[in-house]
């Protein structure tokens, strides 16, 4: 368990954010906030991660990769909101080309406010998140996740 | 940086040639900005030169089409996807053109039927 | 002939900051045509004008963009402003610039880094941002928020800048360009970065007129064209464009560079020449009429078009970005490249797609 807890791998995927979000969450990982020190990776590839990041909201366009994205990510993991759009729309939600948050198209688990949400709140975001990661693991090992081989039925 | 509107509205079928002697004169090609009004659409060329802008303006019906001048100005093509995809208006002979697949949105041409109220 | 292969680049791409995509038809190792589509984060922000009253939007048009955010903000209060004739205080001029100038400062120097980071220089792309830091909170203590701060509004600004808090920031920046030297130098001068930026993209001036380039990038091939130039307040305190003449990446790099440089020093003189009185006037009109406003953005000029109709709900808002305009210019600069310097060029226009499509 400690093996995801200590070193979670993220993967950031920039909906149809303003790029403050966007920003911030690389902000994270230069030498100011410096998320690497907790073990936090960011990856590129989906198959790799345990955490999910999304930014901004999820158009018709951009609904499928986020999924996708999801889909591909092995069993437990988390999804964490970064930004009110992504949490549900924001200052965009009555535009004709929003869905509204990303809990729309997949379940989220942590959703950090703020536009743009900061460094801090993002850092605390994914650390919110290893619990959640953890209880979800514990629950994988008790057999009470249907899906603990693995399998893409999420909950 | 207020600048004047320099506004000069145009007959639809003048524009290619307006846009060849702009071009032909030095002139930079800013932006084309669509716009929905109860007769039909208001199609807005501004031009640059020596940091003052001129502005040129066709109305088009309902149903009507223009022609593109991206023979004169290829950049014109980003404007001219754009208007054919968010607000329906056929632009003809666009140098690239897209087949309204430049923006992708929820609904097709969200812009044609002007204000939601 | 060489058989010609289409390879699809982005939207999402490690070495992409944002989602562009770009169908490249190859021959062999080389670029023959590139063609772009965008369409990925549209949101149709424009038409938020039927549901947000006039002096509501500026809080939506800063959120076109989260890098040049202040600028769009600025940008529509400007074409707010033009529309109902408001002259604001000079007060509110001077602060307007003072923070617009910081955030060029912070735009070049996020896109130095990234720049770093496309040629595959890490650690030097850490360092940028490291840099970046001292801007961001520098908004902070003057405004609240760290790249997204709402302090424009039509008729003037939301907050002053104590006195004390001016020296600061011209202490700070004063500071910050030691710091930002030792970084430059490596773009300037170091053998490797020079080897992926000299003589890759290059666009002369006569093509980047004919593709209506604006911004760092015309200013790269030799085209004078800023919009900074005739506004009094730059004009009083003694700006001058910056324009280099090769237009490949390397004379795009220095454009910033420079204007890193120079956006420094107006931030210093902004905060030595500040003028006093008051930074808001009140604002009662119902705006009528059309205006377009024109301001140079990090990334190049900016247009922002409005249409009032006598009630407090614009009838139409427009916002022409400078990447929307300089993406012909980026189909120009791939034609003839390596697929392996395909990165550095599309990110030496400084592409802002959440900007373009809005």
């Amino acid at each position: 368990m400690s093996s995801i807890t200590k070193s979670p791998w993220v993967i950031h995927y920039d909906g149809s954010s303003c790029n403050g979000c966007d920003i911030e969450v690389l902000a994270c990982l230069t030498p100011m906030y410096d998320a690497e020190r907790f073990g936090i990776i960011n990856t590129g590839n989906p198959k790799h991660a345990d955490i999910f990041l999304v930014t901004g909201g999820v158009n018709e366009q951009n609904k499928n990769v986020v999924k996708q994205i999801y889909e591909q990510m092995p069993e437990p993991k988390v999804v964490v909101a970064v930004g009110i759009c992504a949490c549900s729309g924001g200052i965009f939600a009555d535009c004709y080309n929003i869905l509204g948050g990303v809990d729309t198209v997949i379940p989220v688990d942590v959703y950090v406010p703020g536009c743009a949400a900061r460094p801090e709140a993002i850092i605390d975001g994914i650390v919110q998140g290893l619990g959640v990661l953890a209880e979800k693991k514990a629950k994988m090992d008790r057999g009470e996740l249907p899906c603990a081989d693995g399998c893409s039925c999420s909950k | 940086m207020y600048l004047d509107f320099n506004l000069k509205t145009i007959e639809p079928a003048e524009l290619v040639d307006t846009a060849r002697t702009l071009k032909a004169e030095g002139y930079r090609m800013v932006q084309i900005c669509a716009n929905k009004i109860p007769e039909g659409y208001e199609l807005t060329y501004s031009f640059d030169k020596d940091l003052e802008l001129y502005n040129y303006r066709v109305i088009l019906p309902e149903d009507g089409e223009i022609e593109s001048i991206t023979d004169s100005y290829f950049a014109a093509f980003v404007y001219e996807n754009e208007i054919k995809d968010l607000f329906g208006i056929k632009v003809n002979h666009i140098a690239l053109d897209f087949q309204g697949n430049f923006f992708i949105t929820n609904e097709p041409t969200p812009w044609k039927k002007g204000k939601s109220e | 002939m060489a058989k010609q292969t289409v390879i699809p680049f982005g939207p999402q791409h490690p070495v992409l900051p944002e989602p562009v995509h770009l169908d490249l038809v190859l021959e062999d190792e080389t670029v023959v045509q590139a063609i772009p589509s965008i369409g990925f984060v549209h949101r149709g922000l424009e038409k938020l004008v039927e549901t947000k009253e006039y002096t509501e939007l500026m809080y939506v048009t800063e959120r076109i963009c989260g890098i040049c955010a202040f600028g769009h903000n600025w940008g529509y209060c400007l074409a707010a402003e033009g529309l109902m004739k408001i002259q604001i205080p000079e007060r509110a001029e001077m602060l307007r610039t003072l923070w617009h100038e910081l955030s060029r400062v912070h735009s070049h120097l996020l896109w130095l880094g990234l720049l770093a980071d496309a040629f595959g220089f890490e650690s030097l792309f850490q360092h940028c941002w490291r840099v970046r830091e001292r801007v961001l909170d520098l908004f902070e203590a003057t405004t609240g928020g760290r790249v997204i701060f709402s302090v424009c509004k039509v008729g003037g600004v939301h907050r002053d800048i104590e006195p004390e808090m001016l020296q600061k920031i011209a202490a700070t920046v004063e500071g910050m360009k030691k710091e930002t030297k030792e970084l430059c130098d490596v773009f300037v001068n170091d053998y490797s970065v020079k080897n992926r930026l000299v003589g890759v993209g290059t666009v002369t001036k006569e093509q980047a007129a004919d593709l209506c380039a604006v911004g760092p990038t015309s200013r790269g091939s030799g085209i004078p064209s800023d919009m900074r130039s005739f506004n009094p307040t730059y004009q009083k305190l003694g700006f001058e464009p910056v324009v280099e003449e090769a237009g490949d990446c390397y004379a795009r790099t220095m454009v910033r560079i420079r204007e890193l440089y120079q956006s420094m020093d107006l931030v210093i003189a902004a905060c030595n020449n500040m003028p006093e009185g008051d930074i808001a006037v009140p604002v009662k009109a119902k705006p009528e009429g059309e205006f377009m406003a024109r301001l140079e953005q990090p990334r190049g000029e900016a247009i922002y078009y409005l249409k009032g109709n006598g009630t407090k709900f614009l009838e139409r808002m427009r916002i022409r970005t400078p990447t929307n305009i300089n993406i012909p210019f980026l189909v120009k600069a791939l034609e003839g490249c390596d697929l392996a310097d395909v990165p550095v060029i599309v990110l030496s226009i400084d592409p802002c797609i959440s900007c373009t499509e809005r």
